[in-house]
């Protein structure tokens, strides 16, 4: 069998053992971030996002009014954002069945400063394909939820367990093409992010 | 302090005023120096081919001419680089390891073991400085760009010491020349190819001269140079620091 | 170096040279990559730290990796994920083909996958009837245009916009004359959502697979692993033995490295983490050998499985910049392209270690601190131990050692040598010298310092 072919012979060429490295020097010297916010904004908005610091869910709701037509299909994951359809109402829907979804809304609980991405995991995102399918995708987060850098992300995600999960830092994009940066590859065309402060 | 003279065999034979000035230049700091005169070349030719296996009887030619010395200094990065990272021998290892200890570069000498904070030179023109690989990520005598770490430059810090010397910025400051040893015919057309990008850098920025711690780089940039009918020559580091405006 | 099929670095590459302002333009293009990744690096005061972590972590897996891969196995089973192994090419396209085939599916979409290059998967499947579309822009370009990628993270860097245009207008319907890149993306957009839509199987590569909780992580900046897997009743994912993490927490690491030093930005769009199929689907994850545990057994080239797939050794070769990948004529190009490759077939990739300087540029970008130069220098005295050296270039090494080790013959040679360039520089100066081509000779002097010292001597004496 090549399982215990493969596994023999790599234990029988493996060599010394090399130790793990100590990471907690590196945790040190990482950023430890003043104005997380500030930070947020300038890097996901190099990387195409655009990037909006509201006091509420009202505020939210005005801004997509204006930026979406009436009667597009948008789905929310935030069941507060009540003129949408609400994710959880609609789990049993094929993934396909979101393929005309026009924007997706959504909330993320962590957020990473240095680079602009986003963590939501599949509780969050309710149907996986959802802030993939979706034309456009907006994710709400609180400004609490920033931190420096993915150091400090995978501490606060510890051993939670999930059964997806993806750090999404901007719209789906490209630069194949003569390294010549297009916004909206496969994936949605654009990010708004509403960092409620 | 006892010094020996290194000279690498292509220096020895096709540009013997780089190793002139290099003596001269050791000389006129208080440095005595031997030159070793039955030394041929440090093997780099062979072992950078893939033949490392027949270096045996140049590697114990270099021990026996080399053995006895406080520092080998030598006009050439890749050279020193060679004998500090490959210079062994089954029947004289010791004396081997002892002498990786010893060797450097032309620059790091001065800056690093003779400390020289001055030099009476003067060279009024144009220089651009040619940063050669195995000097730069080999002996580390200047910071590589592709560290995020503190910048520095020993043959730099040399130049400066120059009166009237005036160093060119590059567009890109330690892209390889294309020499490479055997490469260079070997793979002719990248090698040229890489070597012209080098010129014509040092050309764009106004340089009148290339300058480097390394002929081999050189060799291959003035070749491109003549066939190009250029005004811009190439001269040794050493050859520099040694050269008096009324020379 | 040429080896049976006649294809070698020197060969292509002196072909890929004839076209001047196409190798300035390619040049120009990877040398912009560069210095995007250095920009990114300067921003992180701690990044040479976080390249001798990350070295380190990989130095233990590889210390570990058969016990790393039980507990990975283990844990993936336990989340529902379904194992196999392969101990080559063959047997992973093998077991690819026998779970569609199974499944009663002909139609499949990829997202990028350098595995299935190595393995040349496509054309396997292929000639079993199965339709292979490849999602990734860059990859798509190159399966449209009937080539293998070029370079392991932009797969169609070699291609101009005008050449994209015209293979999109005809196998994609645009604009004869179309070259705007939003208009070309535009139209793969809309093509290869309809694929994503209608396909049942999807495969992707894998980036990181964490031993310690069966999960694996994929990065791309286009969405298209992430469209394909979700729309599939079966993800299958193709990754090689060292592509093992220890622990979760190491992609703080990994993540913050990978992306920096391929293309310059701070992270991939998605960094996605698979840990259960979605219910209803499955995932199937292939580990594949093919050579690596050999490589493993190599204690001077073992370091090169450390290898997280960025490019940046590419991006930063001049030998790669001037030349192209498709000059390295393997899946994987360029500086660990050619201390991976002789591993796999020493014969026929005798010519890549000695396709370089040596100039160290590779190892000083490399995230991981591979010491790919030092490998290509162990390589080249590998190969030419092993017989694939050209027997006229030993008897020139021979004969060089042999002057060089005496020193009467390496003055008088020397002497002799000069003189021939002073009174018959014809016999140097001609087409037959590869040197000559683009370059002059070395003048020769009147005396070599040498002969220069031994008068200075006798005068003072």
């Amino acid at each position: 069998m090549s399982r215990e072919k493969i596994l023999a012979a790599v234990k029988k060429n493996q060599f010394t053992h090399a130790p793990l490295p100590d990471l907690e020097i590196l945790s040190t010297l990482t950023a430890t971030g003043d104005n997380l916010v500030h930070q947020y904004t300038s890097v996901a908005s190099a990387g195409g996002s655009f990037v909006y610091e509201v006091k509420d869910l009202e505020a939210i709701k005005t801004i997509l009014h204006k930026e979406f037509k009436p009667g597009v299909k948008i789905i929310s994951g935030i069941q507060e954002l009540d003129a949408y359809t609400y994710a959880g109402n609609v789990l049993q829907e094929s993934s396909h069945s979101f393929a005309d979804a026009e924007l997706t809304i959504l909330q993320s609980n962590l957020g990473v400063a240095e680079n602009g991405a986003l963590w939501l995991t599949e509780s969050q995102m309710n149907i996986r394909v959802l802030p993939f399918i979706s034309q456009h995708l907006a994710v709400v987060i609180s400004q609490e939820a920033l931190v420096p850098t993915m150091a400090q992300a995978y501490a606060q995600i510890g051993n939670a367990d999930y059964g997806y999960g993806a750090f999404i830092s901007g719209p789906s994009k490209t630069a194949d093409i003569e390294q010549s940066l297009v916004i909206g590859a496969h994936g949605p065309r654009s990010l708004s992010v509403f960092i409620l402060t | 302090m006892k010094v020996a003279l290194f000279v690498p065999c292509y220096v020895d034979q096709f540009y013997p005023k780089a190793a002139i000035a290099t003596l001269e230049l050791l000389e006129k700091l208080g440095v005595d120096v031997h030159y070793p005169k039955n030394q041929t070349c440090c093997g780099q030719p062979m072992a950078n081919s893939g033949y490392e296996h027949l270096t045996t009887g140049c590697n114990n030619l270099f021990i026996d001419n080399f053995s006895g010395y406080d520092y080998i200094v030598c006009p050439s990065g890749s050279c020193t680089l060679h004998i500090k990272e490959h210079l062994h021998s089954p029947e004289k290892e010791d004396q081997a390891v002892d002498i990786r200890k010893r060797v450097y570069e032309l620059t790091e000498f001065l800056v690093d073991v003779l400390n020289v904070k001055e030099l009476k030179a003067s060279f009024p023109y144009k220089v651009g400085l040619h940063q050669s690989c195995h000097g730069l990520r080999g002996l580390r005598i200047s910071q590589m760009s592709e560290l995020v770490a503190p910048a520095f430059s020993k043959p730099a810090q040399l130049l400066d010491m120059v009166q009237g010397l005036e160093l060119v910025p590059l567009t890109r400051q330690d892209d390889c020349c294309g020499f490479g040893g055997t490469f260079c015919v070997a793979e002719e057309a990248v090698s040229s190819k890489m070597g012209k990008d080098r010129v014509d850098d040092h050309i764009e920025h106004g340089a009148q001269y290339i300058t480097s711690a390394d002929l081999s780089c050189l060799m291959h940039m003035e070749g491109i140079l003549r066939r190009q009918k250029s005004d811009v020559k190439v001269i040794h580091m050493a050859e520099i620091l040694n050269h008096y405006s009324h020379e | 170096m040429s080896n049976v099929s006649g294809k070698s670095h020197s060969k292509l590459a002196g072909i890929f040279n004839q076209d001047e302002p196409r190798v300035d333009w390619h040049d120009e293009t990877l040398w912009w990559v560069r210095q995007k990744r250095d920009i990114q690096a300067h921003k992180l005061p701690e990044w040479e730290l976080l390249r001798e972590t990350a070295s380190q972590i990989k130095n233990n897996v590889l210390s570990n990796l058969s016990a790393y891969l039980e507990q990975f196995e283990a844990n993936a089973i336990n989340n529902g994920i379904i194992v196999h192994w392969a101990a080559d090419a063959a047997e992973h396209n093998q077991i690819v083909h026998r779970l569609l085939q199974e499944r009663g599916i002909n139609r499949m979409v990829k997202s990028k996958s350098m595995l299935t290059e190595e393995c040349h998967l496509n054309e396997y499947l292929k000639e079993q009837g199965i339709d292979v579309i490849d999602s990734d822009l860059g990859e798509r370009i190159v399966q449209l245009a009937g080539e293998p990628p070029s370079h392991i993270v932009l797969p169609c860097i070699h291609k101009k916009k005008e050449e994209i245009g015209d293979i999109f207008h005809e196998h994609l319907g645009s604009a004869k004359g179309e070259s705007d890149p939003k208009i070309l993306t535009e139209t793969a957009r809309q093509h290869l959502r309809e694929v994503f839509l209608t396909r049942r199987a999807a495969l992707t590569g894998v980036n990181f697979a964490i031993a310690e909780t069966g999960e694996f992580v994929i990065c791309t900046n286009e969405g298209n692993a992430d469209m394909g897997a979700h729309l599939a009743e079966i993800h299958i994912a193709s990754m090689g033995i060292e592509k093992i993490i220890p622990e979760r927490k190491h992609l703080g690491v990994f993540l913050r490295l990978l992306t920096r030093s391929a293309t310059g930005q701070p992270i991939t769009t998605y960094s996605s983490h698979f840990k259960r199929p979605q219910s209803g689907t499955e995932i199937h994850i292939v580990i594949v050998d093919n050579g690596r545990s050999i490589q493993l057994d190599r204690e001077d080239f073992r370091n090169s499985l450390k290898c997280i797939r960025c490019g940046a050794c590419m991006n930063t070769c001049p030998v790669y910049r001037k030349s192209g990948g498709h000059s390295y004529h393997t899946a994987v190009a360029g500086p660990i392209g050619s201390i991976l490759a002789p591993n796999l077939d020493m014969k026929k990739y005798a010519d890549l270690p000695f396709a370089s300087t040596l100039c160290g540029s590779c190892s000083n970008v490399c995230p991981v601190k591979i010491d790919i130069h030092d490998q290509l220098y162990k390589w080249r005295q590998v190969i030419v131990k092993e017989g694939y050296s050209p027997k006229a270039k030993t008897m020139a090494m021979k004969a060089m050692a042999f002057t060089l080790s005496s020193p009467t013959l390496y003055r008088s040679g020397g002497k002799v040598g000069r003189l021939v360039f002073k009174y018959a520089p014809f016999a140097v100066n001609n087409g037959l010298n590869p040197w000559y081509k683009h370059r002059e000779m070395p003048k020769a002097p009147k005396e070599s310092f040498g002969e220069w010292y031994s008068k200075r001597k006798e005068g003072k004496q």
